[in-house]
């Protein structure tokens, strides 16, 4: 039996974790189908077709699936379940809204959010906002999953020439109307997808010295977080925040500035390629999981750190 | 109207989780427990809509072993008018606490039921949107806005790309961001008054639900750790060692 992949995108365009959601997909089964439920999509389409993990890309175009609503994106996937083993799609907001509607109506157990694929019933997924790996055998029939997309690497996306086939809508609902979609435009490089993430904490001391965190942010073309205790104080707004109730974040450079290195701020960070630290307790318990640590008064490291980051001739983007 | 608020009791979210050395799974006994904290935000907002005259009645409920009652006793005395307990012993997943929940709802028929978005324990995200689809309501996930209209609500979405505003019909399932509102401590004589406020306890193998797991946990383990790092005495190494040994900036 094939695997089933609900794509993410805009109707212009492919979302980029639906192409980290594809390379799990197809290591639990080659025979990769896309299942594109969209208004107007047809160039999303195209480039899902073109790229060589997919096998055949099932197109649905009606303007009732313009905005995702997962009410009806559900009644369209229900609709051709049965032909496929699991049921797959990014572990994102929309995923993650999406999924268990439709894993219900299946009467499937669903694996949520999982970091690796062992074998097409078994993975492995982070609990405890990973602060433990859990190996899950599904013992159900058929099977719903969402791929956390950090951990798996993006597809190609050149080079395929998948079949697309154009299937009918489904039923809409009446129960839930579109209103409106603000995205939010910033220079900025989003949280949960930035290379590289600077956070302050409570160290800062007041809203006004987040200026020191934004300054090197711009600097490094980085995303700005927080700690709880700098959100709790007002410091800062709590879309920022990372760790276990906030944001959890997998960048290659996370700079942890005056932050002391809470459990449930640890939990949302610690996955990141590289950390620094800058703290002027040496003992904060941050330093722990810290590649590279500066015990020192952050109201001077932080302005000097970006002098020295001005002296280089080149900084990756 | 009548609000159902589905609270869930996890490890504390500020306690270190320690894996069991059988791999078997996280270690619970002299663990401080508290409610799952979006389920916090979800008591307040039905709290709120009681206080501005938009509600009757607030029915707290929880699905868990005996101790679970706890949290809805919690519940109880920020502000809900009872509590329900599902008993039901040992690992419980989201799918079969959705099919319990729709049987509290078919026997209360509240107008909402709000629940967190995720609890901090198995990080599943499923029991709302599951709950909405055996009821084939519409379902307002990760709300961190909500207007209280006469048949339908708005909802703000926290979503990926920003914030996302739908209109649902009511009956409708909401579950609640973290960033909802500002959930209040219980005051003393509000915590004493919650103790006469009626809990009702009812078996889960009473309602007809299959409750066995269709998940086998395998193994439960620790991350990886990580490897040790180093202090660095200047701002001027820490550039040199970002740039020249990690590579990244």
């Amino acid at each position: 039996m094939s695997v089933l992949l609900i794509a993410e995108h805009n109707n212009k365009e492919v979302k980029p974790f639906t192409l980290n959601a594809i390379t799990a997909s197809s290591q639990i089964d080659q025979d990769l189908h896309v299942l594109l439920i969209g208004s107007k999509a047809d160039d999303v389409a195209k480039s899902l077709s073109e790229i060589p993990l997919v096998k055949k890309v099932l197109h649905i175009d009606h303007e009732i699936y313009e905005n995702y609503i997962a009410e009806n994106y559900t009644a369209a996937i229900l609709k051709h379940a049965d032909k496929y083993s699991h049921i797959i799609c990014s572990a994102n907001t929309f995923g993650k809204n999406l999924m268990p509607r439709v894993a219900a109506l299946l009467d499937i157990s669903q694996v949520s959010d999982i970091i690796k694929v062992i074998s097409p019933d078994t993975f492995l997924r982070p609990i405890y906002a990973g602060n433990a790996f859990a190996t899950v055998k599904s013992n159900d029939e058929k099977k719903c999953v969402t791929i956390r997309p950090t951990s798996f690497e993006a597809a190609e996306t050149t080079g395929g020439s998948a079949e697309i086939e154009k299937i009918d809508a489904a039923d809409q609902t009446e129960n839930t109307k579109f209103i409106n979609r603000e995205e939010i435009k910033s220079d900025r490089p989003e949280l949960g997808t930035a290379r590289i993430v600077i956070s302050g904490g409570r160290g800062l001391q007041s809203g006004e010295n987040f200026k020191l965190i934004t300054d090197v942010a711009d600097k490094l073309n980085a995303a700005i977080g927080a700690s709880r205790a700098a959100v709790d104080a007002g410091y800062i707004t709590n879309e920022h925040q990372v760790g276990q109730t906030g944001k959890v974040v997998v960048p290659d450079l996370y700079i942890a500035v005056g932050i002391s290195g809470a459990i449930q701020h640890l939990a949302g960070m610690k996955e990141s390629k590289v950390i620094v630290a800058i703290n002027k307790d040496g003992e904060a318990p941050i330093f722990s999981v810290a590649d590279y640590g500066l015990e020192a008064d952050l109201f001077e490291a932080l302005p000097q750190f970006l002098e020295e980051l001005n002296k280089l001739n080149t900084i990756q983007k | 109207m009548k609000i159902l608020v589905a609270v869930k009791r996890v490890i504390d979210y500020n306690v270190q989780i320690r894996v069991k050395e059988d791999g078997s799974g996280v270690v619970t006994d002299n663990v401080k427990m508290s409610t799952n904290p979006p389920d916090d935000n979800a008591i307040e907002e039905a709290v709120k809509i009681k206080e501005a005259g938009k509600a009757t009645e607030i029915i707290a409920v929880t699905v868990g072993e005996e101790k679970a009652q706890e949290t809805v006793r919690k519940a109880l005395a920020v502000g809900a008018d009872r509590g329900i307990h599902v008993k039901v012993d040992g690992n419980i997943e989201p799918l079969a606490v959705s099919k319990i929940l729709k049987k509290i709802v078919e026997k209360e028929n509240p107008d909402l039921v709000f629940m967190g978005k995720q609890a901090i324990d198995d990080d599943c995200n499923q029991t709302g949107q599951m709950l909405a689809a055996h009821l084939n309501w519409p379902q307002a996930t990760f709300a961190s806005k909500i207007e209280v209209n006469d048949k339908s609500l708005q909802v703000t979405r926290e979503v990926d790309e920003g914030l996302e505003t739908i209109e649902v019909n009511t009956p409708a399932i909401v579950t609640c961001d973290l960033r909802l509102n500002e959930p209040r401590y219980a005051s003393l004589p509000n915590i004493m008054k919650a103790k006469k406020k009626p809990i009702e306890q009812i078996n889960a193998s009473d309602l007809g639900v299959d409750t066995n797991p269709r998940i086998e946990h395998i193994k439960i383990e620790e991350p990886p750790k990580r490897k040790a790092g180093i202090k660095v005495a200047s701002v001027e190494e820490l550039v040199q060692k970002l740039k020249n040994e990690a590579k990244v900036i």
